[in-house]
């Protein structure tokens, strides 16, 4: 097969000289100027992290304020500060980026790359990511925090009604947030395309990474729709355009469809990955493959497709014509079919499978339960007449949070769970990690469950107080103790995790006996993944790879060489020299914050910030040498591979 | 019913023919998704016990296809249900149908009873009178933000949105004060947007009905007519009207016949002479962020002020 005129470098990969091509500078310079996508991720994921918890001290605090009518603890400006900032913190700031970081660490390591595509557009998405949370959380401490709920309807969030800065900082922060977010998704779906592992046809990418390409091609879809809406609304604010301005020709209405052209989405764009991380975990601990594949491919494909058509079910009290209610009434209830689709495969694939049950699939039971139920009131809500009883109130406050934190915060525990070894090199104490899940998971229900009523018996949402003759009041209590156990069992995992940073057991490269690629490597990767590039013959290479399974040669360990294959069927196609560590991001990201956050106080910062813009931006793009051209020829012309002479080690059979 | 008697408003406690409706659909749908939950879930513990044991694809196949088939055919029968309830509740479709003009505002209730005759248009606030068992049209729309009145008891939400006016039917088949709030975050006083739904006999209601057309009772005693002074003289003036005096602002609630309502301030108080002192003289500290001012005057203003506001009957 081999092409003679070709001489094929021998299989010989020097850790050494790799880890000296692939390392960061050492310290500080180090740690801003990287481009590897698992420190970048280990980044989003801790600021993520935070997040989550600052977003849950407000729930509390609202909790708190509720748990007996007439309270006089908050008024109704700092009431009205906490639900805004909890929900756009919770949706921007926590529930997007923390997937996706997932995806920046994982997807380059399940699809045996060694670095993410376009690595320094994802650094920078970082740096915006940060400023997007100091956008919202500084003027909050400063008690100029957003206070118009979290889709920021106008006429409400317009000049008349919100003289203040608040609606301009929630307006930004979605920019900052929304251009990091559509950067990842853009790096993820190239990585996805081009940088897989040879043999990785399409039918066989793990489902986890299928699940990060249809999330973020809807990012790709959705999120222009919320980034036209509030740079409108910011116009309206800044520059006397009238889009929603009613009185001089504008629409009120205009808004909510843009706005749920995105938002609606966004609850399929932060639930897709976590139903792709079950079927992970699921596989895992079934020891099986899923049953499936192509079935639980599909669902999350349609899913994506059919999120983008309904989001007038939002919408159902504003008044619409029947025939168009009905339109989305259906289509928001065929949402459920590929969901149930997926349920049925996990639970054929458990029926059928060896179940070891462990803590990361302890939390894959949690999100059967509470999941389940979101989904059920979903199809609820989408029926009109009932949605206009419980839309805006409590029950809807239940459902989302039953979907979202069911959909992706059960998962992200058990992913947390199920990585961590791969993340950090050590093991979590299971014990430990069980007893958090009880604690969040009664504590959940406990929260969340009464409010459904609540909605039913009246209970309007974003209200800082009720009558004492409400008949409210029980209910409320009872969830002030659930948000009690909630916030005992975030703090068991806090206490777990750093247990076993300090002095937890050592993993090894593949504690789980799991069958994706990002095993194959240790734990922790090294900075340049693999040692050497694998290539693939089934679905979970590691159960399935033969042991004379060939390996990728040919790519230079001196320059920072990455293979780039095919799309459909992954075959070699090229290398390319991907970025060294630079600064460039850095300061490209600093000079578009200060243009973002300039532009709130005058339209003249987009100019004079254009400048620094520029520079940074000439600089990233400078030519770094000579002969670079970006991509070179691929040494093995006829796209096949040689044949290793031994197995790589450290692989399992 | 008798827990949801124990809640000041509940979709749960139907009083009309809409909510009712949707309280029937509401209970189909949850026995429907109690009885998925329970199954979805008995197979999944069912899964986790059969642990090991052989089953051929072909059977998990079967099972899933049939679990799919079933998925798509309750919903298909939610969907017919849906539909037929949103077909009923759409119209009450009667010719003798009471037409009530509703308007929002931050943050309180404009409703205006529409009328052959102009002149026989009816203005109050914050609370609607309703004839027991006869139709009821209400045409929304608002002055400033977007609201939302939601009667649970009677009829299912609708928005209130500048630029729009849209119509919705409800209908009590019971006489009682039904208590509706504003159900779409219009500011920092969305909590205080409350109204109360009076469902009364028919000649009861046509009785208020008439009784509202009346302009303001010319005060009587001495106090009464300096209360009225004062209300003229003041700021109050700026903002609210009392017809047959020269108060003619659109900017607050109708203050023609003020002490007959139930309540204050949108819902926020009981309408007693006590709590009218207080919201008149200091409403920034009972509902801070409402559009009006705290005022300030002399104790013998107050009390003539509020002689003058209790003969508004």
């Amino acid at each position: 097969m081999r092409d003679p005129d070709h001489e094929l470098p021998p299989v010989r990969e020097d850790p050494e000289q790799l880890e000296q091509t692939w390392a960061d500078p050492p310290g500080l310079v180090g740690w801003i100027t990287t481009v590897d996508h698992k420190r970048i991720a280990t980044r989003y994921l801790v600021t993520a992290f935070a997040m989550f918890l600052l977003g849950g001290v407000l729930a509390s605090l609202m909790r708190l304020q509720l748990s007996r009518p007439e309270n006089t603890l908050f008024g109704p400006d700092f009431y009205n500060q906490l639900f805004t900032t909890h929900g756009t913190n919770m949706m921007f700031l926590f529930a997007v980026p923390v997937t996706q970081a997932l995806g920046i660490y994982l997807v380059p390591l399940m699809v045996g790359s060694r670095n993410i595509a376009f690595p320094r557009m994802v650094a920078y998405s970082y740096w915006l990511y940060l400023g997007g949370c100091l956008m919202l959380w500084i003027p909050f401490l400063l008690n100029t925090g957003p206070d118009m709920g979290w889709f920021s309807y106008t006429p409400l969030a317009e000049l008349l009604y919100t003289p203040t800065k608040r609606a301009d900082v929630w307006a930004q922060m979605i920019t900052f947030t929304e251009v990091a977010g559509l950067a990842v998704a853009v790096a993820i779906v190239v990585t996805v395309l081009k940088l897989r592992a040879p043999g990785m046809s399409l039918n066989r990418i793990p489902i986890f990474v299928w699940g990060m390409v249809v999330q973020s091609f809807m990012i790709i879809f959705a999120m222009p729709a919320v980034m036209l809406a509030s740079t409108c609304l910011i116009l309206d604010r800044l520059a006397n355009t009238h889009f929603f301005d009613v009185d001089r020709g504008g629409d009120a209405l205009l808004w909510q469809h843009l706005f749920w052209f995105f938002g609606h989405p966004e609850v399929y764009i932060i639930f897709i990955p976590g139903t792709a991380m079950v079927s992970t975990i699921v596989t895992t601990f079934s020891r099986r493959h899923i049953f499936g594949y192509l079935a639980v491919v599909m669902s999350l494909v349609s899913t994506g497709f059919i999120g983008f058509g309904l989001w007038v079910h939002h919408m159902f009290a504003t008044g619409l014509p029947k025939l168009g209610e009905s339109f989305f009434t259906a289509a928001s209830m065929v949402v459920a079919i590929p969901t149930g689709i997926q349920f049925f495969c996990w639970i054929a694939t458990l029926w059928s499978g060896r179940v070891k049950i462990s803590t990361p699939f302890v939390w894959i039971l949690g999100f059967f339960w509470v999941f389940l139920i979101g989904g059920l009131t979903g199809v609820m809500l989408a029926s009109v007449p009932l949605d206009l009883q419980v839309h805006d109130t409590y029950f809807v406050v239940a459902h989302l949070h039953y979907v979202l934190i069911g959909g992706t915060v059960f998962p992200l525990f058990g992913s947390f769970y199920y990585w961590w070894p791969k993340f950090t090199g050590r093991m979590m104490n299971a014990a430990l990690g069980v007893a958090s899940f009880l604690c969040f998971f009664v504590g959940f229900n406990l929260t969340f469950f009464p409010m459904h009523l609540l909605g039913l018996h009246g209970m309007p949402r974003r209200v800082y107080t009720y009558p004492p003759d409400a008949g409210w009041t029980t209910m409320n209590g009872l969830e002030l103790v659930g948000v009690a156990f909630m916030t005992l069992g975030v703090i068991l995992f806090i206490v777990d995790a750093w247990s076993s940073l300090r002095a937890g057991v050592a993993a090894s490269d593949d504690p789980w006996q799991a069958g994706t690629l990002e095993w194959a490597t240790s734990s922790p990767p090294p900075a340049y993944n693999f040692l050497h590039p694998l290539t693939v013959a089934g679905r979970e290479p590691l159960w399935d790879n033969p042991p004379d399974q060939p390996i990728v040669v040919g790519l230079r360990s001196d320059v920072r060489d990455v293979l780039v294959t095919h799309v459909m069927d992954a075959e070699p196609d090229h290398r390319v020299e991907f970025p060294e560590p630079t600064k460039w991001p850095l300061l490209t990201a600093l000079s578009t914050s200060a243009l973002f956050v300039g532009s709130i106080f005058t339209a003249w910062a987009v100019v004079y910030c254009a400048v620094p813009l520029f520079v940074s931006m000439t600089g990233w793009f400078w030519p770094k040498h000579p002969g670079e051209t970006g991509t070179q020829a691929w040494p093995i012309a006829h796209r096949t591979l040689p044949m290793p002479s031994e197995p790589p080690s450290g692989r399992a059979a | 019913m008798t827990v949801a008697a124990a809640f000041l408003q509940s979709a749960l406690d139907p009083a009309g023919p809409q909510a009712a409706h949707i309280a029937r659909l509401w209970w189909l749908l949850f026995w429907i998704s109690a009885g998925v939950f329970v199954l979805v879930l008995a197979f999944l513990a069912a899964a986790l016990r059969h642990r090991g044991a052989q089953t051929s694809e072909r059977r998990l196949t079967f099972g899933v296809s049939l679990a799919t088939t079933v998925t798509v055919v309750v919903l298909f029968i939610i969907l017919g249900v849906t539909m037929w309830t949103e077909r009923v509740n759409a119209t009450l479709g009667a010719s003798s149908a009471v037409t009530i003009e509703l308007t929002g505002h931050q943050f309180w209730w404009e409703v205006q009873y529409d009328a052959a005759n102009p002149s026989d248009r009816v203005t109050t606030a914050n609370e609607m009178h309703i004839p027991v068992g006869r139709p009821v049209v209400l045409k929304v729309t608002s002055r400033d933000v977007i609201h939302s009145f939601w009667a649970p008891n009677l009829q299912g939400k609708r928005d209130l949105i500048p630029g729009y006016t849209t119509a919705i039917w409800l209908q009590a088949d019971r006489p009682q004060t039904f208590r509706a709030q504003c159900a779409e975050f219009c500011g920092r006083q969305h909590a205080h947007m409350a109204m109360e739904v009076v469902a009364e006999p028919e000649a009861q209601y046509e009785q208020w009905l008439a009784a509202r057309k009346a302009p303001a009772r010319e005060p009587t005693d001495a106090g009464a007519m300096r209360g009225r002074e004062v209300f003229l003289t003041r700021q109050c003036v700026l903002c609210h009207r009392i017809r047959g005096t020269l108060a003619a602002g659109l900017v607050g609630p109708d203050l023609t016949h003020v002490a007959s309502r139930g309540t204050l301030a949108a819902g926020t108080l009981p309408n007693t002479t006590g709590h009218l002192a207080g919201w008149v003289v200091n409403p920034q500290a009972l509902k801070p962020g409402s559009q009006m001012p705290d005022n300030e005057m002399t104790s013998e203003e107050l009390q003539s002020l509020l002689a003058y506001l209790e003969t508004l009957k």
